[in-house]
């Protein structure tokens, strides 16, 4: 679409899709604005060219009691339905194909993971790989991913439009949704319902990496993490945005941040908002724990798990990759990349 | 009021009835000056009807929401809804009663006797209501403690609201009688009153079916 | 706070005051919106001392209340209705243009915080909808059906000034909350836990509560009077298949507010108990359910679309027929199709929520059946067009806003039909194109309407035609602004941009805030140019006079008798012999006839119950949302009391001598055949006294 073909690199939209759900989206998209076109042309042609033909002064025949045609009834009942009809169909098929429930058919086993709202952070668990992050969803690229979401606070919509569907996020309720990217690549997501004051700060990226460079970015964030402390846990209860997260867990400003009420204008500049949050461990069983509003088991975390490939220090990614997560790890700087 | 509607004799044909107390011969008059109130009165109950209607349905959603605390058998008494039961039936028999003597007795004691009657099963129906709250509220059955109670407690008081209102406008309408005789508005007011006092019967025999007897089943 | 103001006041204190925020953090984006905010509630404070003032010096206290405020004619609480919806567009007008410019500025800030911008979007939603349309539509209808069907007023006039009360009274603490704030920031559809007790404690959303609450009450009342007239009241001769469209349309949207207001009722009233009682209806813990919420809106939400719509599309249709100076076409297919509309719209609402999670299977089926809802709609866009087919097509103002509309309304079809394929919507869902969506039904459908109707009506309210030329200009500007208002929304939509959002960090997003804004200030020039028309045609009224009362050549009953109308309608009720009631008599030459007898009229006394409601409807939602438990109880003692001493007054009637009728209306008979008859092209000269050529004649033109 030449609308937005300028921005098309930063995959705003799924018009852009960057995977099979958003694909198919884009194409339904288009199907019925064209197929309902056959019902709406008419009028945006017809209106103005029965307004001037008839116009009052014209010459055009005046028939002020005509009042009923079988064949023109015939028409105006008869074509609505058949679009309908057609329509109807296609949202038949295409609602069932794209339940956002139904998991991706694909040879190779999906990703799960677990995404849980909060004002106004996004966490994300990986329970294989017993790693967490927050504001930042790492995906292998062409493989399925399986989404298992809940909210920390109120109702909550997540959303990666180059990659397919949205589906609201509830407290105390779990939701799923299956997404699959094509290729590598850096998608914008967000939170589409409003939730309070930094929603509009609640955003987070989808990056997708080749299933090596998947691999690697899980080991490296298992060696080089951050811990997942009760204090982290409680840091995200404590409606914050990301940057002020970041801030308090890098030691800065760790008393200003817990308290509730921040002034919006001094909430630092967007860039804190990019600063990586990755964790190495987490509590066993957090997502559910937070579903059923027990408070997380801290004496069993994810640290214990075995992973499938052994550490080695020559996996680390090599510094041009887009990630270029080791300095962020390493020091645990606040430099991490921008979407 | 009367000229207002007259017209409605000049129609084709006889003018539909409301299908509420059709007066007797003696009120012809009145009969069609109530026509429009009536129909208006079902109206509105009508949209009452979804209002409970809803309530029902939140209620039923709601069953499983005990979030661990007292459930239906450990809070809901039989005998007493049942005794509730009975006052309000008899209730809507002894207005029945009043409504005969409107239609065929030009007789005011014997309507008033019927709608004192009526009254005291009201007041000892909502009375009753208020000690079966009050004893579940000692069981530990309070609102605040569940979803599903919260659900009760949005139901079942909303009729017993309904039952208030309706006694007080019963002595209002008695305070009428006293005051203007059994005029046409008295009459008026008489007749939409039945049909909320039965269709709040109607009502609580939904409540006590699918709160009191699904509850305890 | 002392426990000795802690009773009188409640909650309230001094922080309520719109720029307590920026004496306590004087930060510059604090101190800009206290400036707007104090601004917003200093016009509102003075708005309301100017009015006193002015009533006071010019001695009308005595005639507001007796000609006005006490009046049970159905036709002063139609215009009060819909005086009181044109102020409330032009508060929520102002706060589009406030929010289209803080996104325009929006890219990393923007000027307002982000609660002030959500009260904006707050309280543009829920005064457009509840105190903007439905006021203008419940106007509307009281004013037009009665005529049309050939009556002397609603069934229950007492109750009809109780409706505008409880409306005002919502509507006056939407005011006040400009004052003392701060309002919900919960959008229109206060979706819980977000507005829960737990999430939000503060006045807020309880201001929101109350306001709705009022609100649906009074449209639960006026539904039933409405239906309830046309059930009963009808002249004779008007049978089901002769009402005029309007009349259908008015019909339908009151048998809907009869069943669809009480589930909002229903779903305010457990949120209230919620957030008072700590219930546990709709929070997240203690076995609550937040859906059972979203559910019961939605029960009333869709329907409430229909509600807004339905009015306007009668209003179409009279617009349509009249000025193409042609029957109807299709008018049983019209009222098929409306009927049909009605019933249908109780079973989509969960296309409100199609990313809620429920089965594929649900969302489909409610995706189709609301596509189902556009065969009827199409059908009778159609049959719009072939009204105008073979006509002589007028370009008067209400033609101008009818044809924006059909042209418009269809763009806003088909993007609902792209909405309601779930798999589409899971992508636009609560995105920008959802915003673009429904301004882009209710701006061409409602308003359009609506203005369409004022243009068309309101010289047969006052007797002078709304002057033609800023009339013109306003409609234009209001197409025109509208387009470049909503259009670009439907582009962010798509490209992802979320509603509600106070900023967003995506420059790609700039040049389309950018153009929405020029669309929006068109918009607000549209406004303007509605105030130039008033103001024009108020000063040029003996110019534009015209007291026969029928200057389009109408073709219904309410064109039949002067303007304005004597208060009793017609001396005589009319016999109604076909559809298009006085169309009929004037091909027959049987209009402006002298009736053999005029009988006395009864009609309803005056009655202050409407003001009693108003006041306190007010008080108990102002109270209840500062915790001023004093108020609620007086204010419901007061109301109960009202009403239990109104079912022993027995005057309620005054009757008017048929000799008085008679000397009335033998003088405007005199007038009209005083009255040079006008041909249609010399309609909007000042020739046009409201008496139109014989029909016989007209149609050579």
């Amino acid at each position: 679409m030449p609308l937005i073909a300028g921005c098309s690199d930063a995959h705003l939209s799924f018009l852009d899709p960057q995977g099979p759900i958003a694909a198919a989206q884009r194409q339904h998209f288009w199907w019925v604005i064209a197929i309902t076109l056959t019902v709406v042309l008419p009028v945006l042609v017809l209106t103005p060219l029965i307004l001037w033909r008839y116009r009052y002064g014209g010459r055009a025949r005046y028939r002020p009691q005509w009042e009923f045609s079988l064949r023109a009834d015939l028409a105006i009942w008869g074509i609505p339905l058949l679009v309908f009809a057609v329509l109807a169909t296609l949202t038949w098929r295409s609602t069932i194909a794209l339940d956002p429930y139904r998991p991706l058919v694909s040879d190779q086993p999906p990703l799960e993971v677990q995404v849980v709202g909060f004002d106004w952070q996004w966490l994300f668990l990986y329970p294989e790989q017993g790693i967490a992050t927050v504001d930042e969803l790492v995906i292998p690229a062409g493989r399925p991913v399986s989404l298992r979401l809940t909210s920390a606070s109120v109702m909550q919509g997540f959303f990666v439009p180059a990659l397919g569907s949205q589906i609201d996020v509830m407290n105390h309720m779990v939701t799923r949704l299956h997404l699959e990217a094509d290729a590598p690549g850096v998608f914008p997501g967000r939170n589409m319902q409003y939730s309070g004051k930094e929603f509009y700060r609640q955003r987070f990226v989808t990056r997708a990496l080749s299933a090596d460079a998947f691999a690697d970015f899980t080991h490296q964030v298992r060696a080089q993490g951050r811990s997942f402390t009760p204090e982290v846990f409680s840091l995200l209860m404590a409606k914050n945005t990301h940057a002020a997260l970041a801030r308090a867990l890098d030691g800065t400003e760790t008393a200003a941040i817990t308290g509730r009420a921040r002034q919006t204008d001094d909430a630092g500049s967007p860039a804190d908002d990019s600063t990586p949050l990755r964790f190495k461990h987490f509590p066993s069983g957090l997502f559910e724990a937070i579903a059923a509003h027990r408070a997380p088991d801290w004496s069993q975390d994810t640290s214990s798990l075995s992973t499938t490939r052994p550490l080695s220090p020559d996996s680390l990614l090599p510094a041009s990759s887009p990630l270029s997560i080791h300095p962020a790890l390493a020091a645990a700087a606040p430099t991490g990349a921008t979407p | 009021m009367t000229a207002l509607t007259s017209r409605h004799t000049d129609r084709a044909g006889a003018p539909a009835r409301h299908p509420g107390l059709n007066l007797g011969h003696a009120h012809r008059e009145g009969e069609e000056s109530r026509e429009e109130m009536v129909f208006g009165f079902w109206v509105f109950m009508m949209s009452d009807m979804i209002l409970f209607g809803l309530l029902f349905g939140t209620y039923v959603t709601m069953l499983g929401g005990t979030a661990g605390g007292p459930g239906p058998k450990d809070l809901f008494d039989m005998r007493g809804a049942f005794f509730e039961t009975m006052l309000l039936l008899v209730s809507s028999f002894t207005f029945g009663m009043a409504s005969l003597a409107l239609k065929y007795r030009d007789d005011r004691r014997v309507l008033v006797g019927w709608l004192l009657v009526t009254l005291l099963l009201g007041l000892g129906f909502v009375a009753h209501e208020l000690y079966d709250f009050h004893r579940m509220f000692e069981a530990g059955g309070v609102p605040s403690r569940s979803g599903f109670l919260s659900a009760f407690f949005s139901l079942v008081p909303l009729h017993g609201l309904h039952v208030t209102v309706a006694c007080i406008w019963l002595i209002a309408l008695l305070g009428q009688l006293a005051v203007h005789g059994l005029d046409a508005q008295t009459k008026n007011g008489l007749i939409r009153l039945a049909i909320l006092w039965h269709f709040l019967d109607i009502v609580w025999i939904g409540i006590f079916s699918l709160v009191y007897l699904g509850g305890l089943a | 706070m002392n426990d000795s103001t802690h009773w009188l006041l409640g909650r309230l204190d001094a922080s309520a005051l719109p720029f307590w925020d920026a004496l306590q953090h004087p930060t510059t984006k604090n101190v800009i919106n206290a400036v707007i905010a104090s601004g917003a509630a200093s016009m509102v404070v003075l708005g309301a001392i100017a009015v006193v003032i002015g009533l006071t010096w010019t001695r009308r206290w005595g005639w507001l209340w007796r000609e006005w405020l006490t009046s049970p004619d159905h036709k002063k609480i139609g215009i009060m209705f819909i005086a009181l919806a044109l102020v409330m567009l032009a508060r929520a007008v102002i706060e589009a243009v406030l929010m289209r410019l803080q996104q325009a500025f929006g890219l990393d800030g923007g000027f307002l915080t982000a609660d002030h911008f959500g009260q904006l979007f707050t309280t543009h939603g829920t005064i457009m909808v509840f105190f903007m349309a439905m006021p203008f539509l419940t106007g509307m209808i009281n004013y037009v059906m009665p005529l049309q069907i050939g009556t002397r007023d609603l069934s229950f006039p007492v109750m009809n000034q109780i409706s505008l009360g409880l409306t005002a009274a919502g509507a006056a603490v939407v005011m006040i909350s400009l004052v003392l704030a701060p309002f919900s920031t919960g959008g229109w559809t206060g979706y819980p836990t977000f507005t829960g007790h737990a999430a939000n404690p503060g006045a807020g959303v309880d201001y929101w509560i109350w306001a709705v609450t009022l609100s649906t009450l009074s449209s639960t009342l006026s539904g039933i009077n409405f239906a309830v007239t046309i059930y009963k009241r009808r002249a004779p001769g008007m049978s089901w298949m002769r009402l005029p469209l309007f009349t259908w349309t008015a019909l339908c949207t009151a048998i809907l507010m009869i069943f669809a207001m009480p589930p909002l009722t229903v779903a305010t009233a457990l949120l209230a108990l919620d957030r008072y009682l700590d219930f546990h209806l709709f929070t997240a813990d203690m076995g609550g359910n937040m859906m059972n919420y979203i559910n019961l809106f939605w029960a009333f939400g869709h329907p409430e679309v229909y509600i807004l719509i339905l009015p306007a599309f009668g209003i179409f249709s009279e617009v349509f027929s009249t000025f193409a100076g042609k029957t109807l076409y299709g008018y049983k297919a019209l009222v098929i199709a409306t009927l049909a509309i009605a019933v249908l719209s109780f079973t989509v609402w969960l296309h409100h929520f199609f990313t809620m999670g429920q089965s594929a299977h649900i969302n489909a089926v409610f995706g189709i059946a609301t596509m189902l809802i556009g065969i009827p709609t199409g059908v009778k866009i159609y049959d719009w067009m072939l009204t105008l087919f073979r006509g002589r097509i007028r370009m008067s103002v209400p033609m101008i806003y009818a044809s924006g509309f059909l042209m418009l309304f269809v763009l806003g079809g088909l993007t609902g039909i792209v909405l309601a394929v779930p798999s589409v919507d899971y992508q636009v869902h609560n995105s920008l194109f959802l915003v673009a969506h429904f301004h882009n039904m209710l701006i061409p459908g409602l308003l359009f309407g609506m203005l369409a109707g004022t243009n068309f009506w309101f010289p047969k309210a006052f007797g002078f035609r709304l002057e033609e030329r800023w009339g013109r200009r306003a409609a234009y500007a209001w197409i025109i602004g509208f387009m470049l208002a909503f259009f670009p929304l439907y582009a962010l939509g798509v490209l992802g941009m979320p509603r509600r959002t106070v900023a967003f960090f995506t420059p790609a997003y700039l040049p389309w805030t950018l153009t929405a804004l020029v669309g929006a200030t068109i918009v607000l020039l549209a406004m303007a140019c509605l105030v130039i028309q008033l103001w024009v045609s108020v000063r040029d009224r003996h110019l534009n006079a015209m007291p026969i009362g029928d200057p389009w050549d109408g073709r219904s009953l309410e064109w039949a008798v002067s303007s304005p109308p004597p208060e009793y309608n017609f001396p005589v009720i009319p016999e109604v012999y076909g559809r298009d009631a006085f169309m009929l008599e004037k091909e027959r030459g049987k209009a402006y006839q002298v009736p053999d007898e005029f009988p006395d009229i009864v009609l309803p006394a005056n009655s202050p119950m409407g003001v009693i409601f108003a006041v306190t409807g007010t008080a108990m939602a102002f109270g209840l949302t500062w915790y001023q438990w004093w108020m609620v109880l007086l204010a419901a003692g007061i109301t109960l009391a009202a009403v239990i001493a109104r079912g022993f007054c027995r005057n309620t009637t005054r009757t008017l001598s048929g000799e008085e009728v008679r000397r009335t209306h033998l003088t405007w008979l005199a007038q009209v055949r005083a009255t040079t008859p006008v041909a249609r092209s010399r309609e909007q000269s000042t020739d046009n006294r409201g008496l139109p050529v014989p029909p016989v004649e007209g149609a050579i033109q």
